[in-house]
């Protein structure tokens, strides 16, 4: 069974991810900001980490940082979830070592399909 | 007392005197010796012997006559503001060191009239310094009680005199350049005057006090002496007329004076200390002559009848009742007065005569190819034996003429020459038109007629020949008598001699002044000195000048005075200021003044002319022509003005065009934010809505209980988006002005409560307490109920978002203000960082300031609470008073202040 790290604060975005994933057999985690995901990596190596980019406490940029700097997590799939659209925050994203940029609002169905695809 | 004692003291007190001279000139720049109090006080050397000792005899024999002396410059003093103001920048500009360059400057640089007016002055002072070593030798022997000896050479004020003579052409001859400040001179001369007047107020007040039982007493005791009465009134017209004419006489004296110039003038440092002169010298009058009365009718009631010179009343008085120590201190002070005149009117005329009459005459020739140690040398040295001899001679001519005149009479005489100057002075200042032929002649012929009418009945009178002069005029001609002259037979000696010399000398002065035009250099100069406040920065603007000059000749001649490297520096001074190339090699008319200027202080504006016109090569320029060039020049320096004030409007309008484009750039990049920020704002809830949506679409065995959770947040989104917009909406309408608000009269704390009920639920949530004492009191204001209501109701819901997780506590108080109603609510929560204070009421503020980090609610909140609050003409603001957690507060205008509108 996969294992997938949620990032993000919205309660109900995380919902509807949760059920998603869940339902396509994976086992999900769930933190509401950066500082809240960092602690739950210390005991678990999630295959793919979705990360939220405005968060309160630790954005998901910050967060991202300190994941690459971790040799145990080099083989996680990082893809930010964020409705910050603008090329340069794509470009800021993609140059952190993120695997994937998909932009909210997003379809669920397509964002498991890419998920798949990276693992 | 012992002359030798007296001498020693005499000796102890002038080294004192050496000795603070000598500190000021090393501290010449510390506001000790450069303040308006020192220059005040150095402006009293008007005072001189004749005051100290000379006003007591005059009131002892002749009651209030004494008085117009000092009321002459008491009234004119007011103006200085104006015109010795307009005075000193002349001298200043044009490096002027005496009134001798003064005048012959503005007529044309004449070298004659410059030699003339030194002359008069030499004339009018010489025997003024002599009537000063009068009085020191009288006193020195009154308080020794020592006759004064017939052979000059046992007599010991002849070795004070020379000492003195000594001392002053030592410090009187630091500098060169006469126009340099000698603070040493100044403030020694200050010090003695605040001395003399020191020890005339003693001395006075212990005749008034001491001898006598107050000024009550002299008075009783003097009214029963003959002739008090008459001797203590002003009397008739005639006897006003005669006041009038030597207020007028002192009046001129006050500005004319060398003395007085060379300490109002060529000593004056800063504009600005003439205020405080304008107040403290009048004050200092007045303080001398309150004792002058009581002194001399105190003297008059002890000695009367016994023959007494009543101009030494001041020693005799303390000496009768064998009080020492006053009757030196008073002699000491009467030194003062005389010494700190003779000083500086020896240095004034020892550079007049130099730099007018010798040098301009004699040895400009020798100077012009010397070195330049060689000739600052001979300068310094030929001024050094020129006090030197002045003194000497004044000494010379007191022991051989005026042996037997009383001072105030030698001193008058001494005004009514030095008044000659006052028409061609004042003319200088105020009419353009005024010429040197004019002043001239006004001046030579009013020296003749007070020649004729004062100096030759005076020095018959010394001689004691027959006086049939006097009393019937030269051949019998009743009309020619000198003190009668055309039959003018009500004034006394002195205002008659002042009225009839001045008389002719306005008269000459005027009537050639119009009859003769002047040449063009002369009303170069008329322009200069009347319209000196145009020219006061660029005045080298206004000389003009036509012809061939290269500055390397003139800069050879100026090496010659200034040495090679003050040239050096002075060359590009000038360059600077004109911004002139400095490998240019042709001079024009303004290096030529600017090097007539640098030599002026040397050897005077006469010789400085003479020297650079030897070494250029001048074109006559007719006097129209000189209109003509005064007129353009005068048009440049309005049109420079004009320039430069354009330039500097435009300078301001540049700097608020780049305010306003940097406002615009801001304006432009908070737009983008807020676009920004809305649409990041707008999406979240949308995304949820969307992903809710699609599960709910495409999975058709989605457990119910779930399905409804789904539904659920697609409901409590869309209201999200929709309460979203709204804030959006309502934010916009307040920025722009379209928001209405409807005030009327409510009641504050009742507003509170029904925002506290619909709170009350999270509130009760939470387990919040609510402190609120003012629940139940009336507190009006005047405001759009509605409005504050969704103040208090944001300002409430973050205070209860915010407070503290276990026990939160939520403070409400109102209070009434002078002029405001104020509304504090505090939470005790984290509280709010200082440095956030003002950005909190930004929209989306956090989003903007925290860069990434997801805002607490919309962001809005806050930048609506501010607006509805401004707009409500009171202030919200939040602060950190209380020990624990934030406060927010807000005012608005009390109901009285808002109800008074």
């Amino acid at each position: 069974m996969k294992k997938i790290l949620i990032v993000d604060d919205e309660p109900n975005i995380v919902m509807s991810l949760e059920y998603t994933f869940k339902k396509n057999n994976f086992e999900v985690f769930i933190a509401r900001d950066g500082q809240e995901a960092l602690e739950i990596l210390k005991n678990q190596l999630p295959d793919v980490i979705i990360l939220d980019v405005m968060m309160p406490m630790v954005d998901g940029y910050a967060t991202l940082e300190q994941i690459k700097k971790d040799e145990r997590l080099k083989h996680c799939k990082v893809i930010f979830l964020t409705a910050k659209n603008k090329e340069k925050d794509i470009e800021k994203g993609l140059s952190l070592g993120a695997n994937l940029y998909v932009l909210k609002p997003f379809s669920v169905k397509k964002l498991v399909e890419q998920v798949q695809g990276l693992i | 007392m012992s002359s030798i004692g007296l001498l020693l003291i005499l000796a102890l007190y002038v080294s004192i005197l050496f000795y603070i001279a000598y500190w000021a000139e090393k501290r010449s720049h510390s506001k000790w010796t450069n303040n308006p109090y020192i220059y005040s006080f150095s402006l009293a050397v008007y005072c001189t012997a004749w005051t100290y000792y000379g006003s007591i005899g005059v009131a002892a024999e002749s009651g209030l006559s004494y008085l117009p002396i000092y009321l002459g410059p008491i009234i004119i003093i007011p103006t200085w503001m104006v015109i010795l103001k307009r005075i000193i920048r002349i001298s200043r500009v044009n490096k002027i060191s005496s009134i001798a360059d003064f005048i012959s400057l503005r007529y044309g640089n004449s070298r004659f009239l410059g030699a003339l007016v030194t002359m008069i002055c030499v004339f009018g002072i010489v025997p003024y310094i002599s009537l000063q070593l009068k009085s020191i030798s009288d006193t020195f022997h009154i308080v020794t009680k020592t006759q004064s000896s017939e052979n000059i050479f046992t007599d010991t004020t002849t070795y004070v005199c020379l000492a003195l003579a000594l001392f002053a052409s030592y410090y009187g001859t630091k500098y060169v350049d006469a126009s340099e400040k000698r603070r040493g001179i100044v403030t020694a001369v200050a010090m003695e005057s605040i001395l003399k007047l020191v020890f005339f107020l003693i001395i006075g007040i212990y005749v008034t006090y001491f001898v006598y039982d107050g000024f009550g007493d002299i008075y009783t005791k003097a009214a029963v002496l003959e002739n008090f009465e008459k001797k203590n009134s002003i009397g008739d017209l005639t006897n006003g007329i005669n006041w009038f004419f030597l207020c007028l006489l002192s009046m001129f004296a006050i500005f004319l004076l060398p003395r007085q110039f060379h300490t109002a003038i060529v000593e004056n440092n800063k504009e600005t200390h003439i205020r405080t002169a304008m107040w403290l010298f009048p004050l200092y009058l007045l303080l001398f002559n309150i004792f002058v009365f009581p002194i001399a009718w105190g003297g008059n009631i002890l000695f009367e009848d016994k023959g007494l010179n009543s101009d030494t009343y001041s020693l005799l008085i303390p000496q009768f009742f064998n009080n020492n120590f006053l009757t030196v201190l008073v002699f000491l002070g009467g030194f003062s007065a005389a010494i700190s005149m003779i000083i500086v009117s020896s240095i004034a005329l020892a550079t007049m005569l130099s730099n007018n009459l010798l040098i301009p005459y004699g040895f400009i020739g020798s100077l012009e190819n010397s070195s330049q140690e060689k000739n600052s040398k001979r300068i310094l040295i030929s001024r050094k034996i020129g006090i030197f001899l002045l003194i000497i001679l004044a000494y010379a001519i007191y022991r051989i003429f005026i042996l037997d005149y009383s001072l105030v009479s030698i001193g008058l005489v001494s005004f009514v020459v030095i008044a000659q100057l006052a028409p061609s002075f004042f003319g200088a200042l105020f009419w353009r038109r005024g010429s040197k032929k004019g002043a001239i002649t006004g001046i030579i012929v009013g020296f003749l007629i007070c020649f004729y009418t004062l100096l030759i009945p005076y020095a018959i009178g010394i001689t004691k020949s027959s006086s049939l002069f006097i009393q019937e005029g030269p051949w019998g001609t009743a009309l020619l008598k000198p003190f009668q002259l055309f039959g003018l037979d009500y004034l006394e000696p002195i205002p008659h001699a002042v009225f009839w010399s001045l008389f002719f000398n306005v008269i000459c002065y005027a009537a050639i002044s119009v009859s003769f035009k002047g040449n063009y250099r002369e009303r170069n100069y008329a322009e200069m000195f009347v319209d000196i406040d145009k020219y006061i920065t660029n005045h080298e603007d206004a000389f003009v000048w036509k012809g061939t000059a290269y500055i390397s000749d003139i800069q050879k001649v100026l090496q010659r005075f200034l040495g090679e490297e003050r040239t050096k520096r002075a060359m590009t001074i000038f360059n600077l200021k004109y911004n002139i190339d400095k490998n240019i090699t042709t001079a024009d008319a303004r290096f030529i003044k600017f090097a007539e200027n640098l030599l002026t202080g040397h050897i005077g504006t006469a010789s400085a002319k003479i020297l650079i016109s030897s070494v250029v090569k001048e074109d006559k320029i007719s006097l129209t022509e000189v209109l003509r060039i005064l007129e353009e020049s005068k048009e440049n320096i309005i049109i420079n003005k004009k320039l430069t004030d354009t330039s500097n409007e435009l300078k301001k309008i540049s700097i608020q065009l780049k305010n306003a484009n940097q406002e615009l750039v801001n304006k432009d990049i908070q737009k983008d934010e807020f676009l920004d920020t809305v649409t990041h704002e707008l999406r979240t809830p949308i995304t949820a809505i969307r992903a809710a949506s699609e599960i709910l679409h495409d999975d058709d065995d989605i457990p119910e209980e779930l399905r409804k959770q789904f539904l659920q947040n697609i409901i409590s989104e869309s209201d999200r988006l929709n309460r979203l917009i709204d804030k959006i909406l309502d934010l916009e309408k307040f920025e722009t002005g379209k928001q209405k608000i409807y005030l009327s009269k409510n009641n504050i704390s009742k507003t509170v409560e029904k925002t506290l009920l619909s709170l009350k639920q999270l509130i009760k949530n939470k387990k919040i307490g609510i402190e609120f004492d003012e629940a139940s009191k009336e507190i009006k204001a005047f405001y759009d109920e509605e409005r504050i209501i969704q103040v208090i109701y944001n300002l409430l819901s973050n205070a209860i978002k915010f407070s503290s997780e276990t026990a939160g506590k939520i403070s409400i108080k109102i209070t009434e203000k002078k002029e405001v109603v104020e509304v504090r609510i505090h939470n005790n929560g984290k509280g709010i960082k200082e440095e956030d204070f003002e950005a909190i009421f930004d929209k989306f503020y956090q989003s903007r300031n925290q860069n990434v980090k997801k805002p607490i609610g919309s962001g809005l909140g806050l930048a609506i609470c501010k607006q509805i609050i401004e707009h409500h003409k009171g202030k919200i603001w939040a602060d950190n008073t209380e020990t624990n957690g934030a406060t927010f507060i807000f005012t608005l205008p009390n109901y009285n202040t808002t109800e008074n509108y």
